[in-house]
């Protein structure tokens, strides 16, 4: 077993430094955020830059017959219109598969998709350069439907065959089990199409460097494969791309695929001036990927005590028109079908598909978010079947350390999976609801002034998730981080330098407090990320802080390992009788320096670098789909309570409690953050957010019609940290972006079935879903 | 693209003579938007929203004369004793920063069939004032509407100001969104009892091409109210009245299906929303006296 107690406040404790680790800083970004001052992507300048724009697709799957570019080239102040013969290297890229022409040349596969590129001198000239391409279409049929697609009708979408991915686990015996279940439910429930709705819309600015190389500036999520990329398509060498990161508006997954990258380096090396290009609101919808689509079927069998017996899902991803990260979504959402529960009987089927749809590939939560919704509805069927209360069967089945994952790999780290219920459990619910008098903001409908308390109920809902924290199937993950140590004005200073993106989860100011800590530096800077320095991987997988702070603490060891030689070697001892202090060199144990550090740097510089790796893993198999893949999980549990309007469909979230163990909350208040945005996600699924996709054709390419939650519609959130340390992390701490967005969709909805006794299927749910007269398409029932 | 900066609002209706294709600009919470995403490009542009004429309201025999720069803001701050329909629905409209700058006479210029501003406008029996060189006319706003995102406007003729009668009853306003704030109406409905007159008005958003009023579910309520003597004495509405009224108000809706929401919703909220406020109405007429004579 695990380790099993609470550290909670006692390791905070152990902080050293006022602003180190563990403590919550002013974040170096936050007032300039909040004062509109910060430096987004999209507010790039340089004097004489192009402005680049995209032709794209207006079907969603045609032959291009041709492109003719001469008009658009007429235009004054347009400098060049490049298509697909212009692409200098690979003219195919792709996160993991590269199969996404940079600029389609033969077929388009969705609307949306980039056909030419054009730089003008103005974005207004540039806008109308893209109306004056004209591309001749052979428009053929779209595949949209994915169990088409899996059926194999019509052309196959991809000459490889319409199924990107096929991930099969086989654990136990799932035939004989169904034998012994005492009851069984099934059922199928689908999720829509989340999109990531960062505020920052896809930018960069390219800028040659006069000797055949560019530079690019640029949001992102992690520089380093853009890079690879990026170098690739270009034909170049990739050190002559240099990558720095730009502001970045939000992420969240939808910035894990190139976007303005190649092409803005393209149009600027083409013209050997800088080109800038920024999408606009409804392009950006277009411009980045969405989280899966899902359909997912569970069968639970179980015994009448509620023990689980077996379970068997299948899931069906819609992976829209190239791959993207869709193989390893659905590997994800397969890994955690079961959820969090120890069954020993599961078979889980996942598809990924190619269909006509705008490419899905990550989203915060990579395909656990659809798995967990799923699974967690279905274990509340099973307690209403069971007649059980759903927190006790979840506790009964609950996932322990030393347990055994569908994959077969052990549980090995802390699982605290009753912790979190019970926790959310022992909460005391809010109070009713007044009878009358109550602020329209706290009903359903808000401000609208729907209801004043009529036909509201309230229901309660609890979920569990989990998912693996960082790279998991045999990835070698690393990342590099610098840290330096100089004396300025008297005072010793520090300065960290990493490629680690800062996509507003709070990774600057981790960075900064980890070299408090470790060398009782009070000054310290952390530089721009960029790619002259190695590479840290991805702001994704919750895994940045774990892997970038695990480089960050290396290299602080490595400079404090440098300091203490110089010292021993002034004093006259070994470096091992010696410990640096915020004062600096002294004996242990002893308060008093020895010697300063000031005057033990003189006017040298001290630098280490360190590569982090994780500790190793394997891939699955494909037969039965065993292995240890995974370096580590994480658990969130969530409580929703809601208040429904059962005439009209509308819905006011009275409160969301959440756990979370989250190892070692490193900044507190950035780990809150987290969470609290994570489950507005979460809700923003449950009842609002969907890319509505029809034939092909996104429908709601705004944030007029595709709602994300505002302050009026998430509610005062109880966020209680669990703080079990991580036996292979460093300072024990656990990843904690994606946890919380699994647990509150389904929490939410399990709220809404027990106000309202429906089924719910589907998410987001739809005012028509909840009123029990109406079908989904608003006609009577 | 143009730009008229007039002095003065007489020279802005000159402008608008000389540039009958020129968009008048206010807030610009509508037009903005249009430009900068549905890349919409008018030839020239005529602001107006430095004009401190067009930022008054001014109360006189009964009316508010609501000027062509007024924002939903100051209609929410400071009207909302004599047009609380109105004040609700300013209420919903988008985000604090929206209603600082989006105008009242903006909503009717645009003229969407989700447009806030227009059930209360139209259950108030509120009047556009619009003025071009050739003089000033008034328009009743149930007849202001022509299409989605039409109006009788004439090319040479702006908006000077919004005259909205004064309540002397009990008013509502309901509006039906996804979200609990900040949201453009699936459906919305308004309701104002105007006591002394024995007169109801209805204003419908979002469920037709244009805003419209439910002219059969208010003849069938006054007329319901007449025969059992509710105006004199303000019982309790039977239920078979309430109903009858939503189901009245429910079939004056011609909606269409949209990402917003399918047609059957529309029609089916509006039922509830029109029941729910008639009885809020009455119930406000029930408990103060104030309106009653």
């Amino acid at each position: 077993m695990g380790p099993r107690q609470q550290l909670d406040t006692k390791v905070r404790d152990r902080t050293t430094h006022a602003r180190g680790v563990g403590t919550s800083p002013p974040r170096p970004d936050a007032p300039l955020k909040v004062l509109g001052r910060f430096a987004y992507a999209s507010d790039l300048h340089i004097d004489g830059m192009l402005w680049g724009a995209t032709v794209r697709s207006p079907h969603p799957r045609a032959r291009i017959l041709g492109v003719d570019i001469g008009q658009a080239l007429a235009i004054r102040g347009v400098a060049t219109v490049l298509t697909a013969e212009d692409v200098p290297g690979h003219r195919f890229y792709g996160i993991k598969v590269a199969d996404q022409p940079v600029l389609a040349a033969h077929e388009v596969r969705y609307v949306g998709e980039p056909v030419a590129i054009v730089a003008a001198d103005h974005p207004e000239t540039a806008r109308r350069a893209v109306e004056a391409v004209t591309v001749e279409y052979e428009v053929q049929a779209p595949l949209t439907d994915p169990e088409s697609s899996l059926a194999g009708d019509g052309d196959p979408i991809d000459p490889g065959g319409n199924v990107a991915r096929h991930v099969r686990i086989r654990h136990g015996d799932v035939a004989a089990a169904r034998s012994r279940a005492e009851i069984v439910i099934e059922a199928e429930y689908r999720s829509g199409v989340q999109d990531p709705a960062f505020l920052g819309p896809e930018a960069g600015l390219a800028v040659p460097d006069g000797s055949g190389g560019i530079d690019l500036y640029v949001a992102a999520q992690w520089i380093h494969d853009d890079r690879r990329q990026v170098a690739a398509a270009l034909g170049l060498d990739p050190g002559m791309v240099r990558l720095t990161l730009s502001g970045v508006g939000g992420a969240f997954g939808g910035r894990e695929d190139l976007s303005v990258h190649i092409h803005a380096c393209m149009l600027a090396l083409r013209m050997g001036r800088p080109v800038k290009m920024s999408y606009n609101r409804e392009e950006s919808f277009v411009g980045h990927v969405h989280r899966h689509p899902s359909r997912i079927r569970v069968e639970l069998g179980a015994r009448r005590d509620g023990t689980l017996v077996y379970s068997k899902v299948r899931l069906l991803l819609d992976g829209g028109a190239y791959t993207s990260t869709s193989q390893i979504v659905i590997a994800n959402a397969s890994y955690f079908a079961a959820g969090a529960y120890a069954v020993d009987h599961v078979e889980i089927d996942g598809y990924a598909v190619y269909t006509n749809n705008p490419p899905r590939g990550a989203m915060r939560g990579f395909g656990a978010v659809q798995a967990c919704y799923a699974i967690e509805s279905a274990m509340d069927r099973l307690a209403g079947e069971l007649d059980m209360d759903a927190v006790e069967l979840r506790i009964r089945n609950a996932i322990q350390a030393g347990d055994l994952l569908p994959t077969g790999q052990v549980i090995d780290g802390p699982a605290p999976t009753r912790e979190l219920l019970d926790h959310l459990r022992s909460l005391p619910l809010p109070p009713k609801r007044p009878a009358a008098g109550e602020d329209l903001r706290r009903l359903p409908g808000g401000v609208g002034n729907t209801t004043h308390g009529e036909a509201v109920v309230r229901g309660v809902g609890y979920a569990l998730g989990m998912k693996a924290i960082g790279f998991s199937g045999g990835v070698d993950d690393i990342s590099t981080a610098r840290v330096s140590v100089s004396v300025a004005g008297g005072r010793p200073v520090a300065e960290v330098y990493s490629a680690a993106s800062e996509c507003g989860q709070g990774i600057v100011a981790v960075q900064a407090q980890i070299v408090r800590t470790e060398l009782g530096i009070d000054s310290v800077t952390v530089r721009p990320a960029d790619t002259d320095i190695g590479d840290a991987g991805s702001s994704a997988a919750s895994r940045q802080t774990w892997m970038t702070g695990g480089a960050v603490e290396g290299a602080c060891h490595g400079v404090r390992e440098r300091i203490l030689e110089r010292a021993a070697r002034r004093l006259g001892c070994s470096p091992r009788d010696l410990a640096l202090t915020p004062h600096g060199v002294t004996v242990p144990g002893k308060g008093e320096a020895l010697v300063g550090l000031a005057d033990i740097l003189g006017h040298d510089t001290i630098e280490h670098t360190f590569v982090y790796h994780h500790r190793p893993t394997e891939p699955i198999d494909d037969v039965r789909g065993q292995g240890n893949a995974h370096i580590a999980f994480a658990y969130a549990a969530h409580r929703a309570v809601v208040d429904v309007d059962t005439e009209l469909g509308l819905v006011r979230v009275v409160e969301l409690a959440t756990a979370q163990d989250v190892g070692r909350a490193m900044n507190p208040q950035a780990v809150e953050g987290q969470i609290e945005g994570g489950s507005a996600q979460g809700l923003g699924l449950a009842l609002l957010e969907e890319v509505q996709v029809e034939d092909g054709f996104v429908k709601n390419a705004s944030f007029t019609d595709y709602l994300v939650p505002t302050i009026l519609d998430m509610p005062p959130m109880n966020v209680r940290l669990f703080e079990f340390p991580h036996p292979d992390s460093p300072y024990g701490l656990n990843g904690v972006g994606e946890p919380p967005t699994l647990s509150s969709t389904p929490a939410i909805v399990n709220a809404l079935r027990n106000a309202t006794g429906l089924d719910l299927p589907r998410v987001p749910v739809r005012p028509t879903d909840l009123i029990a007269s109406l079908k989904s398409d608003g006609s009577p029932c | 693209m143009d730009y008229l900066r007039p002095r003065t609002w007489q020279d802005a209706v000159a402008l608008k003579t000389e540039n009958p294709a020129a968009v008048p600009i206010n807030g610009g919470t509508d037009l903005m938007v249009e430009i900068k995403f549905a890349g919409r490009r008018p030839a020239c542009l005529l602001d107006l929203s430095h004009l401190q004429v067009l930022k008054g309201w001014r109360k006189s025999n009964g009316t508010v004369e609501l000027g062509a720069g007024v924002t939903y803001t100051d209609v929410l701050e400071h009207l909302g004793g004599d047009l609380p329909a109105l004040a609700i629905a300013s209420r919903t409209v988008g985000s604090p920063q929206i209603r600082n700058r989006g105008t009242i006479a903006g909503n009717l210029a645009t003229a969407s069939p989700a447009g806030d501003a227009h059930p209360p406008l139209l259950a108030t029996g509120a009047t556009v004032r619009v003025e071009s060189m050739r003089g000033v006319r008034d328009v009743p706003v149930g007849r202001f509407f022509t299409g989605p995102k039409q109006n009788v406007l004439e090319p040479d003729e702006l908006i000077r100001a919004v005259l909205v009668p004064a309540a002397r009853g009990p008013q509502q306003f309901s509006k039906v969104g996804t979200r609990n704030a900040m949201v453009i109406a699936v459906v919305s409905f308004a309701l104002a009892f105007d006591i002394p007159s024995r007169h109801v008005g209805t204003g419908i958003g979002s469920a037709a091409p244009t805003p419209i009023e439910a002219a059969d579910a208010t003849a069938y309520l006054e007329q319901e109210l007449d025969r059992g003597g509710y105006w004199e004495e303000h019982r309790d509405l039977p239920a078979g009245t309430v109903d009858g009224f939503a189901e009245r108000v429910a079939a004056a809706a011609r909606p269409i299906n949209d990402v917003r929401g399918p047609a059957g919703y529309r029609v089916h909220a509006l039922r509830v929303m029109a029941r729910r406020t008639l009885r809020w109405a009455w119930s406000a007429l029930e408990t103060d006296g104030t309106h009653a004579h």
